[in-house]
Order: structure tokens, then C-alpha cells, then sequence
């Protein structure tokens, strides 16, 4: 799980039933758009974030809860590491081969 | 699935399989277990689903299944036994893919098949699926034998000694939840050959078995042990130059057991049989397996030749027609058009019978994801396999498919098939033929990208004269240091590499997974991904212009030793 920073930050998981990409918002529910997510500015209020996450999880609906560094942009959040703006923008390929 | 499980009635072939594939046919005790394991998955699944078990719970239970949870979705890793598929088994793939995931399936350096967008709850469904082409994803992951691999070309190869589809099959029959060896140290990979070239990368197992005959015509194994890659990469060694094929198990059940008992448990990082070989020493981890086989009721584990042959009887054998060995056919369409002869020339190999031929049908066209193939295109391949190949298809550890039984006459039509879904590529061994791990687009371990890359480097190199000039160059692409991408025994290696967030490439030059393996050695500091396709141009650049009659880019390469290379590549650094 990532440090807790003073660094903009995000939450996110993958969805139990199908393993998608979630994003927690500021409603407390999960997204599949990091577009929705909550920016956590400062280190408290990512831990709360990340604590409503582990109550998500203990209820079976996320697997996994951390938390992201993000840079806040006009369209939204955008996270730093390449890992993590693949999971938010899906593979950075063409990802299905071409057909017969 | 125990060895005596092949003394049973042996019955026909059933499920709607093709009769002559050469897999080995289950028998309904076989079926029986598959149906119960997937009920078993099944109550595993919901109970999870329903809040009974934790993560932590159900992971090494998922884990067991092939199951794993990647970035952004589940991923079900299918076992392919020794890499022999049929065309129903790969018909079933892509329903799967269609039902069940974005329409495509991923075939991997252990002939297996990922399918990458997978849901929990469909999971159940397609074991289901699966079962009903008596196929699973038991022990694709986990720290147990895993699925063991082998030549493409068993059974048809022109230089075989020994068939070792048989000896995979008992392999497969013996480590299949076996109670001792399913919590090993670590995961473990066997791999076995019949054939002088080896086209299986024995020399990177952590057990690879080189079937052979003595003098008297016998058949034993060469063994060796403790070749691995990942983060401390290591050729096998020989432990045995010939051990009699009767004392086969034993004596894996001795080495097993050697490493159940020494392997470290407290550092995942050094827990792979390879570590424990090198700490210990080949003779002093050799005394060991010899003590542990002199103390082991021999008898109670000998293969004996009614188990082989009931084994043998499972497998169908294939219907030759009766031919020329060298087809008119063939020869007059290679002399009409030389896209087909160009092709012929690399996917194609001699076969044992007279008349027909291997075909390797290379997953890499030009700017494609190594490995990944539609649903559209499994269909058609499965009719190539029906119409061509007696509904046999095999994967290969280089992330490509083979048609093992194609007669000579059928090749040009074969080859026109194959370019209509394009692949057609004349690439097989070529720099195209690229071996490229999932990388950080879909694996949850890696720290770069590989497909793009292997997609780029494929696009620069397409040029089929200029890949048929350059000859045989194996590149090999992972995006972590777990090595899956086999970057270690490329010719030129690439390892994607994390360097303060930003995706760097670390290149190595003289890798071998053939007959006498090789650990590549890193060229300098890592490259961003313009400045890797830049340099392998410069590689090949020196490779061309410093080759003798006849080398091939390894025997320069040796010849003239790394430093012509490194000095291009790191000249503008």
C-alpha cells in the first residue's frame, strides 16, 4: 500500500465481482472513471478516504484499497506513475488483435 | 490422474474431439475429477462472493485455479499440456473469449493461454466450459510443478531420438496434485526433449530432461537442474548423463525432494531450486539427490512398461498417406512465388514422414502484439488444423503456433489461409519473432512497457528482405525482472526497467535458450524506449557490417566480442 503523503492523492481498488479499475468518490462510491474521483489534499483526509475504502473492502466490494499520487488537471485527476495511469486509462495498446 | 490411471480401460475418443490429435485422451475417471474440481471452484467463488471468505482466504485458492487479479481485471492462466492442443480445445478458447473477454486470448512462453479481461463470477463458467474439452487451469500458478512444456516439434521432428510427449504425459499424471510437491519453496517448471536441437529451452528449467538412447537402444534421460531466470539468472547444470527410463520418477521424486527439504522459505527471492543448486554446489546437491534416491523404495516408483504403453495406447496416432518424400507441388509453387518459398524457408520444417511437413505459424505480424490472437482468427485456425493437420495445433514457448502434420502438397494453400488472417509472415527465428511479456499494459509486477516496444520494433524491421538478410536474431522483451519475456537468453535481451518513474530499457547481448545456453551480458545503462529501437537498429547495423560468409548474428557477435557493439550503441551517449 502506498505512503500516506501530503502529495494530491486518490483512492482506488479493484472491483471484486469483475476486477475492474475503481475510484472512490467523494459520495463514498465507487467509480470506473478517475475522472470522479476525490482528490485527497492533505494527509488526513486520505486516510479517512483510505478507511472508507477498507470498510468497502471488508464488505466484499473492492479488493485491495491504496491510495495514488495524482496531478490535478482541467479534465480531472491524472495519476503520476505510468502503472497507475494505465489502470485508469486501460492498456496503452490497440488491445485487440486484428481480425480475420 | 495418477500413473495407474493409465492401466484403466482405455475408451475411445469422446467429447467431439478430433480422434487423431496427438493429446492424450481422458477417460471419464479423468472427467470426473475435472467436474468436481469445478464444483469445488464453483462453492469457492460463492462463498467468496458472499462475503465467507476474505481475500487473503481465497487467494491461494484462486491462485491454484489459475486465477489471478492483474490491473484491470482478473486473469485465468489455462494450462496446455506440453503445448498439444486440438481444434475443438481451440474452438473453446475462442467462445471463451467471445462470451467472456474482449474477444482475444494471449498465448504465453509456457504454451499456456492467459485470457486477460476475465470476472470472478464468470469464472465457474468457463472451467465449465473448459471441462467440456477436458482442459483446466489447475497448477498454472503456485508453487508447484507447473505445467510442463516441451518441443513443438515431439513426435514429428526430423531429428528426434525419442517421442517425449509420453514422458510429459506421465510428468504431467505424476505432479498433478501431488500432496508432497504442492507447497514447494517456490514454483516449479519442467521441461523436456526428444531431439538433438533443442527448441524446448531446457537449459533455463529448473528441471529440463534431454530423452536419449544408450547404446543398446534404451531410453534414458539427461538431466538437468537449476536453470532459471528472474532476478538471478542461471543455466541448468547436468545432474545425470543418462538416467534409465524406469527410475524416471524416483528420481525426480529424490530431487523434489531435496529441494522440499533445503530450499529457502524465508526469501522468496532466493527460494527457486537454481539458488539452492548454486549454493550448495552441482556435486554436493548431486550427493544429496543420490543419498535421498538410494534411501527410496526404488521398486514401489519404477515406470513400468505397462504404464507407458497404456499411456502411449491414450495418445492417437496420426493416418499418413503414404507419399514422395519431396512434393512436385510444393516445389513448383516455391519456384512461382517467392513470398510462399521465403515462408517455406523459415516456418517451415522437415517432418519424419515422407511427404509432409511442420508448419510454424508466427503470431507476430508486422506491428502486432506478440501472442495475441482473436476469436475470429482461433476459428480459422482451428479449420487449417481440421483440414490440414488432423485437428491437432501446437503453442510454442516462443509465443507461436505449429501445425505438425501437414502434407507438402498443402502448403501453398495452407500459407494463402494463414496470410488471410494475417499470419502469413515469413518471420519464424527472424528479428520479428519477438517474445514480449505482457508487460505493464496488463501485469500487475511489471515496471515497463513490452508490447509496444516489441510493436515498434517490429514495425522498424518489417521489411521482410531486410529481416531475411539479417537471418537468425532472437529478441526477447520483459517488463520486470521476473524474466517471463525471457529477456536473459536473447540474442539481444531487453529489460524494461523503472528508473525514478519514468520506463527505461537495459539491454543484453548474447543470450541463448538453445543447446548450449546462454546468460546474456547487460551492455550499459538503460535506454528509453526511442533510444532501445535506435540502438538495436545500431546492433544489427555492426552485425551486418562485421559478419563473415555464413555467421549468423551469435557467431559474430563471439567472434568479434561486445565491445564494437557497445561502443555504436552508447557513442552518442
Amino acid at each position: 500500500m502506498a505512503r500516506v503523503t501530503d502529495a494530491p492523492k486518490v483512492v482506488t481498488a479493484n472491483r471484486l465481482q469483475d476486477g475492474a479499475v475503481v475510484w472512490l468518490t467523494a459520495a463514498g462510491t465507487w467509480s470506473t472513471r478517475v475522472a470522479d474521483a476525490q482528490v485527497q489534499t492533505d494527509a488526513p483526509s486520505a486516510e479517512t478516504a483510505l478507511g472508507i475504502a477498507r470498510a468497502s473492502a471488508a464488505r466484499q466490494e473492492v479488493v485491495e484499497p491504496y491510495a495514488v499520487d495524482v496531478v490535478v488537471e482541467a479534465t480531472g485527476p491524472r495519476p503520476l506513475k505510468t502503472r497507475e495511469w494505465i489502470r485508469a486509462a486501460g492498456p496503452s495498446i490497440d488491445a485487440i488483435p486484428t481480425a480475420a | 490422474m495418477s500413473p495407474s490411471a493409465a492401466a484403466r480401460q482405455i475408451d475411445p475418443p469422446a467429447n467431439g474431439l478430433p480422434s487423431h490429435a496427438g493429446i492424450y485422451h481422458y477417460d471419464q475417471v479423468d472427467r470426473d475429477f475435472l467436474k468436481e474440481r469445478v464444483e469445488q471452484f464453483r462453492r469457492q467463488v460463492a462463498r467468496r462472493l458472499a462475503g465467507e471468505l476474505t481475500e487473503d482466504e481465497f487467494k491461494p485458492l484462486r491462485l491454484m485455479n489459475g486465477l489471478y487479479l492483474q490491473l484491470h481485471a482478473y486473469m485465468l492462466r489455462i494450462a496446455v499440456p506440453y503445448g498439444i492442443l486440438t481444434s475443438r480445445q481451440v474452438r473453446q478458447f475462442g467462445r471463451i473469449a467471445r462470451q467472456y473477454d474482449k474477444g482475444f486470448g494471449h498465448f504465453t512462453t509456457r504454451q499456456n493461454l492467459q485470457f486477460n479481461w476475465i470476472k470472478l463470477v464468470d469464472v465457474p463458467a468457463i472451467l465449465d466450459l473448459l471441462a467440456e474439452v477436458d482442459m483446466h487451469a489447475i497448477q498454472t500458478s503456485g508453487n508447484c510443478i507447473r505445467n510442463v512444456t516441451s518441443d513443438q516439434f515431439a513426435g514429428v521432428a526430423s531429428d528426434e531420438v525419442v517421442d517425449p510427449r509420453h514422458y510429459a504425459e506421465v510428468l504431467r499424471q505424476w505432479s498433478t496434485l501431488h500432496p508432497e510437491f504442492s507447497f514447494l519453496p517456490r514454483k516449479f517448471k519442467i521441461a523436456i526433449t526428444g531431439s538433438s536441437a533443442d527448441r524446448a529451452a531446457i537449459c533455463i528449467h529448473d528441471v529440463g530432461l534431454i530423452a536419449k538412447r544408450d547404446a543398446e537402444g534404451a531410453v534414458g534421460f539427461e538431466v538437468y537442474v537449476g536453470g532459471g531466470l528472474g532476478r538471478t539468472p542461471f543455466i541448468a547444470k547436468k545432474l545425470r548423463d543418462f538416467l534409465p527410463e524406469d527410475e524416471l520418477i524416483a528420481y525426480l521424486e529424490a530431487v523434489l525432494r531435496v529441494y522440499n527439504a533445503y530450499g529457502r522459505r524465508d526469501n522468496i527471492y532466493k527460494a527457486r531450486i537454481k539458488i539452492l543448486v548454486h549454493e550448495l554446489g552441482i556435486d554436493t546437491f548431486r550427493d544429496e539427490v543420490e543419498a535421498e534416491f538410494a534411501r527410496m523404495p526404488v521398486a514401489q516408483y519404477r515406470l513400468e512398461p505397462a504404464i507407458l504403453d497404456g499411456i502411449r495406447a491414450r495418445f492417437a496416432s496420426q493416418p499418413y498417406e503414404v507419399l514422395e518424400p519431396i512434393s512436385g507441388v510444393l516445389a513448383r509453387a516455391r519456384l512461382e512465388d517467392q513470398a510462399f518459398n521465403r515462408w517455406v524457408r523459415t516456418n517451415v520444417a522437415a517432418h519424419r514422414q515422407p511427404g509432409y511437413a511442420i508448419a510454424t505459424i508466427t503470431l507476430k505480424p508486422a506491428g502486432g502484439i506478440p501472442g495475441d490472437v482473436s476469436a475470429e482468427q482461433v476459428d480459422v485456425i482451428a479449420d487449417l488444423a481440421d483440414r490440414y493437420s488432423f485437428g491437432e495445433i501446437r503453442v510454442t514457448h516462443e509465443q507461436n503456433l505449429v501445425l505438425a502434420h501437414v502434407r507438402q502438397d498443402d502448403l501453398p494453400a495452407l500459407w494463402k489461409a494463414l496470410a488471410d488472417i494475417g499470419f502469413g509472415e515469413a518471420n519464424s527465428g527472424l528479428i520479428t519473432d519477438i517474445i514480449a511479456c505482457p508487460g505493464l499494459d496488463y501485469c500487475a509486477l511489471a515496471n515497463a512497457r513490452s508490447i509496444p516496444l516489441a510493436q515498434r520494433i517490429s514495425e522498424r524491421f518489417a521489411d521482410l528482405d531486410r529481416q531475411h538478410d539479417i537471418g537468425e536474431l532472437k529478441i526477447k522483451i520483459s517488463g520486470c525482472i521476473n524474466a517471463c519475456g525471457h529477456h536473459h537468453v536473447g540474442h539481444i535481451g531487453i529489460l524494461g526497467v523503472d528508473k525514478k518513474g519514468v520506463e527505461a530499457y537495459q539491454l543484453t547481448l548474447g543470450g541463448s535458450a538453445a543447446e548450449v545456453g546462454a546468460i546474456g551480458d547487460i551492455m550499459g545503462p538503460a535506454l528509453s524506449a526511442d533510444e532501445t529501437l535506435d540502438a538495436i537498429d545500431a546492433v544489427v547495423g555492426v552485425y551486418l557490417d562485421r559478419r563473415q560468409d555464413g555467421e549468423r548474428f551469435l557467431d559474430t557477435l563471439a567472434r568479434i566480442g561486445h565491445t564494437p557493439f557497445k561502443d555504436k550503441v552508447y557513442a552518442a551517449h
